[in-house]
């Protein structure tokens, strides 16, 4: 129900445009096996767009995590990165497991989607694997001392864990709050919020908001409403950003109050968020 | 100094302006001016992918009014879907109704939907006092029709929007506080689709946001019928303090 950088992605981007070729489901799955990679690479991101939660589309699309046809001069595997990103938005449980062996793909994106569509499906199953591949950016309880560390999607993995309440990840998480690259800061804030439920770490995306770089109040942005943190409202909707980031993360503050409240008439703090999205339509 | 010299220095720092945060500055110093003449740079000012500025040129906008919207209605940028949405919201926020086919069309057909959003919501702002009486009923007719269309749009902001203009709009027809019961057809349209629409959509936030409707037009509709009660059953009788004892 929250918004997720992918969802971000949706309306930013692919929603903004009227939807290119037209596809069959038929032909969607049938082209995921075709000759042509351009085709397949399409087909996959297509099952997604549309998430085509046939049984056949899900095993053709898990079948394509092993692709070795669809390569990139660097190594990468295009045709995995969209069939990862496919089965998150899909939400088969059969894609669990599979996905779990994508962490240890050498791709990075491939593994930056998986942790992304693990977080989506929400099986706790994953989370050992997932703090695995966190440890690989730490030296016992600290982060690894030759900074800054790239080699892993450490920002997609901690907002997994965090999304998942793996809260016996704590102190691995809570190093990464020190980390060099101001997304992974974010990141970590973001699960330890969720993890401890502290204020301190959410105002701290919220002090994030007022920084200079649009990029990364975009990513706050998400954040925010992918936690629901109410005292947020009134920073999120003065941040200098695009009104249809802060309006989709306006929406998770109030997804958040109603799904938080018992009562059947609305909240003080709904009602608020309601007013300020209305300011920004 | 006229304000046809402040408008000629403030222009020109925006034009001149070699950084994104000296960018948002001037085009904040031109747009709290409010000088006419600044309209042309303002609506420039959509287009330079920099939100902060586009907001402040909106707001701008808006603050000078209807002088603004003959040039937004002609400059309107068809190519750079960003700048068309900052200029409908601003055609949006003034309410004029000459850019009524513009958010009409918009907010029907346009591929972005930051456009649709802020179309739809500029539907129910519309400043009605500018139509003749005899004209307002044809109009709200059609604005409706358009509306409950938007209610079906695929994005769940588009039909946020239309719920908070189908809220207005209910609220700006004259009730039947004759009798409470019978409500203008129009409105009566309106009630029946937000029913459903809390009913039916898929989606939490446009659900929750339909409920806050229904709760504000209930509570003007109350209010409405309270004071007419109150008119009617309470003729004039001078107190002098009798009740307060």
């Amino acid at each position: 129900m929250n918004p997720s950088p992918q969802k971000i992605e949706d309306l930013s981007l692919t929603s903004e445009f009227a939807d290119g070729e037209s596809l069959t489901v038929e032909q969607a799955i049938a082209n995921l096996q075709g000759v042509d990679l351009g085709l397949r690479f399409y087909a996959a991101w297509w099952l997604g767009r549309f998430r085509v939660c046939e049984p056949a589309a899900v095993r053709g699309l898990i079948r394509a995590l092993e692709d070795e046809a669809d390569r990139t001069p660097e190594g990468g595997y295009p045709l995995r990165r969209n069939a990862v990103r496919a089965l998150g938005k899909i939400g088969d449980g059969q894609a669990v497991v599979p996905l779990i062996a994508c962490l240890d793909c050498s791709d990075y994106y491939v593994r930056e989607a998986a942790a992304q569509s693990l977080e989506m499906l929400g099986d706790v199953v994953c989370i050992s694997a997932l703090g695995k591949l966190l440890k690989a950016g730490l030296e016992g309880e600290h982060l690894k001392s030759k900074q800054p560390d790239l080699s892993q999607p450490y920002d997609a993995i901690l907002e997994a864990l965090g999304r998942l309440k793996a809260t016996e990840y704590i102190p691995l998480v809570k190093p990464f709050l020190e980390h060099p690259i101001e997304v992974v800061q974010y990141a970590a804030a973001r699960a330890m919020y969720q993890l401890t439920q502290e204020p301190s770490y959410a105002q701290r995306l919220v002090q994030a908001l007022a920084g200079d770089k649009l990029q990364l109040r975009r990513a706050v942005l998400a954040d925010l409403g992918a936690i629901g943190y109410l005292p947020a409202a009134e920073a999120i909707s003065e941040t200098l950003a695009e009104n249809s980031l802060k309006l989709i993360s306006l929406k998770g503050l109030l997804e958040h109050q109603v799904n938080h409240t018992t009562a059947s008439s609305l909240s003080e703090g709904a009602i608020k968020v309601m007013n300020l999205m209305d300011s920004l339509l | 100094m006229n304000n046809n010299d402040l408008a000629q220095i403030l222009i020109r720092a925006v034009e001149e302006a070699d950084s994104s945060e000296r960018l948002l500055d001037a085009v904040q110093e031109l747009a709290a001016a409010g000088i006419e003449e600044s309209v042309p740079t303002l609506i420039a000012a959509l287009g330079y992918n920099n939100p902060g500025a586009a907001v402040a040129a909106v707001d701008g906008l808006i603050a000078i009014g209807e002088p603004a919207v003959g040039p937004l209605l002609k400059l309107i940028d068809d190519y750079n879907y960003g700048a068309r949405a900052w200029a409908v919201r601003a055609l949006a926020g003034i309410g004029d109704l000459r850019a009524l086919d513009t958010l009409l069309e918009a907010a029907k057909t346009d591929f972005s939907l930051s456009v649709r959003r802020a179309a739809a919501r500029g539907l129910g702002t519309l400043r009605w006092y500018q139509l003749p009486s005899e004209k307002v009923e044809s109009v709200q007719t059609q604005v409706i029709d358009a509306l409950l269309l938007i209610s079906e749009d695929p994005e769940w902001v588009v039909r946020y929007a239309a719920v908070t203009s189908l809220e207005t709009l209910v609220k700006a027809m004259p009730a039947a506080v004759n009798n409470a019961i019978t409500l203008p057809d129009g409105a009566s349209r309106i009630t029946h689709r937000l029913e459903q629409m809390l009913d039916t959509d898929a989606d939490l936030g446009v659900r929750t946001r339909v409920k806050f409707a229904q709760q504000k037009i209930q509570q003007q509709q109350h209010q409405e019928v309270f004071a007419l009660k109150t008119k009617q059953e309470q003729p004039e009788v001078p107190h002098r303090g009798g009740g307060r004892r």
